[in-house]
């Protein structure tokens, strides 16, 4: 077994997620037009409370949307793949203002896939990203909006976020490969 | 690198090549072409449905026979999937100067071509064209002997309306002995656990038929434990599929049916007889159909039908075979 230090706890990842939804509030001027995009797996879970956040305390229901990427990659031959889940966002995007949410920001390839398979599924006005951990090592010029914690890693180190949805329980660890 | 980031997803892979028949699929190889096919199944449904996924590949299809939905479902899933598709008419094609059928699939995988899509006359040209080639080859009908995307467009269509395949009934009633459907999707049907019978007019059941239990071909079963019934109200009775064969004239060499007439009295599945299968039954027919023979267009067009569905969902299983095949090639 690898070595795991904790990052973040339950509770940090609650603060974080709290600040971060009072700042899409803020940045974005309110809720109008606003739609939450999860990538799959741990971008939805993400996703999902960032709008229960915000309907506690706006009182108002931002739309939730589950995103697949995996057709969208460009290392299709280069791995062995993912399997397809299928996209499931409930609205229309035209005009939105779209949020997409993700667990780690990393080389930022997952992203670059992100918006061609939104820009496929209609024209935002715009599109802005939210993520739980934010690790370096950028490939592409992408940008996060809104980070929960910045982590300087080195590329062999591993950065694991566990939800309570998918994982049984909420905690970002960072693990030392073997190799 | 992206090993590291990608390490929990569950992976989709299918160990093979070529898709030649289903006689030799597992359970968990056809489970991971459905889960595959839900995932393409909500592109079908976009405004805008293209993605990028296939950009770079190239899919031929090479047809020796006539098709229509084949055809055409192979094209529109190569290219939602951004594929570019060569469709080789073999009527314009060197075939006509008498090029034999392994040098035409040389000279398509010269050109680069990454899947071969092949329907032939004769049975077992796919398999001699997967012996000499490195590209992937996908059996779109040879002869009599197999359809295997067919046969997986109606096991999605069947778990797909009924939640299941495992324990049902299923009769496949009409022209036995000349159906590729029909031998491709007893595999299918009884690797997924579902019991078939097959039913037509002896004449038009293969001779020895069914199989002793023990016969064996090449180390396996020659055929799955299947019931044959030449009494179609027998077959329909209690079934919770019915799917209806086309009777195949061009195939036919003469007085193997005293008359269409015959046949449709005795043999066509009608409302009257499907009230003996189970009250929401379904009713598959890989087309092209002849109604008024094999099927009556009331149970055609009726509410029990899943034809059309049948075709919409032949076009996300073609899409998450080609993408399960591209992907394998590192």
């Amino acid at each position: 077994m690898p070595a795991e230090k904790v990052l973040l706890t339950a509770d940090d990842i609650r603060r974080a997620l709290t600040r971060i939804a009072h700042e899409v509030v803020e940045r974005n001027r309110g809720v109008e037009g606003l739609v939450f995009v999860g990538l799959l797996t741990r971008g939805v879970p993400l996703a999902r409370r960032l709008a229960e956040r915000i309907r506690e305390f706006e009182g108002a229901a931002v739309p939730v949307g589950a995103l697949d990427i995996t057709l969208y990659r460009d290392d299709l031959s280069a791995r062995q793949k993912p399997v397809v889940r299928g996209t499931d966002v409930p609205v229309d995007l035209a005009d939105k203002r779209v949020i997409l949410v993700d667990d780690v920001l990393f080389t930022g390839r997952s992203i670059r896939a992100a918006l061609d398979a939104v820009m496929d599924l209609g024209r935002p006005q715009s599109v802005q990203l939210a993520v739980l951990v934010d690790r370096g090592h950028r490939e592409l010029p992408v940008r996060p909006d809104y980070v929960g914690k910045n982590v300087p890693s080195s590329r062999t180190e591993d950065i694991q976020v566990r939800l309570q949805e998918v994982d049984g329980k909420d905690e970002v660890v960072l693990t030392r490969s073997e190799e | 690198m992206r090993a590291v980031q990608t390490r929990e997803q569950p992976q989709a892979v299918l160990p093979r090549r070529h898709i030649l028949d289903l006689n030799d699929f597992t359970r968990e190889e056809i489970e991971t072409v459905f889960r595959t096919t839900d995932g393409m199944k909500e592109i079908l449904t976009r405004q805008i449905k293209k993605v990028p996924t296939l950009r770079g590949k190239t899919v031929l299809t090479l047809f020796y026979e006539a098709s229509t939905r084949t055809r055409v479902s192979f094209e529109q899933a190569g290219k939602i999937l951004g594929a570019d598709v060569i469709n080789l008419t073999t009527s314009t094609s060197s075939v006509v100067k008498g090029e034999s059928l392994v040098d035409t699939g040389r000279t398509l995988q010269a050109v680069r071509a990454d899947v071969i899509v092949i329907r032939h006359a004769s049975a077992g040209a796919p398999y001699l064209l997967a012996q000499h080639l490195q590209c992937s080859v996908v059996n779109a009908g040879d002869g009599a002997h197999a359809h295997p995307t067919q046969a997986l467009l109606d096991l999605y269509t069947i778990r797909e309306k009924l939640g299941r395949i495992e324990g049902l009934k299923v009769a496949i009633v009409g022209d036995i002995l000349y159906s590729r459907v029909a031998r491709s999707n007893l595999w299918g049907l009884s690797t997924m656990g579902a019991r078939v019978v097959l039913c037509g007019p002896p004449p038009l059941l293969p001779a020895g038929f069914p199989p002793p239990a023990d016969a064996v071909v090449a180390g396996g079963p020659a055929l799955p434990p299947v019931t044959v019934e030449t009494d179609v109200d027998r077959a329909l009775d209690g079934a919770d599929v019915v799917m209806a064969l086309r009777i195949q004239h061009e195939r036919m060499k003469g007085g193997l049916l005293p008359s269409m007439t015959e046949y449709a009295r005795r043999y066509q599945v009608t409302e009257e007889r499907m009230a003996r299968a189970k009250p929401g039954a379904l009713v598959l027919h890989p087309g092209p159909m002849n109604e008024g023979v094999e099927i009556s267009p009331d149970v055609a067009h009726g509410t029990q039908s899943v034809i059309q569905e049948q075709v919409t969902n032949g076009v996300a299983v073609r899409m998450a075979l080609l993408y399960l095949l591209c992907a394998r090639e590192a």
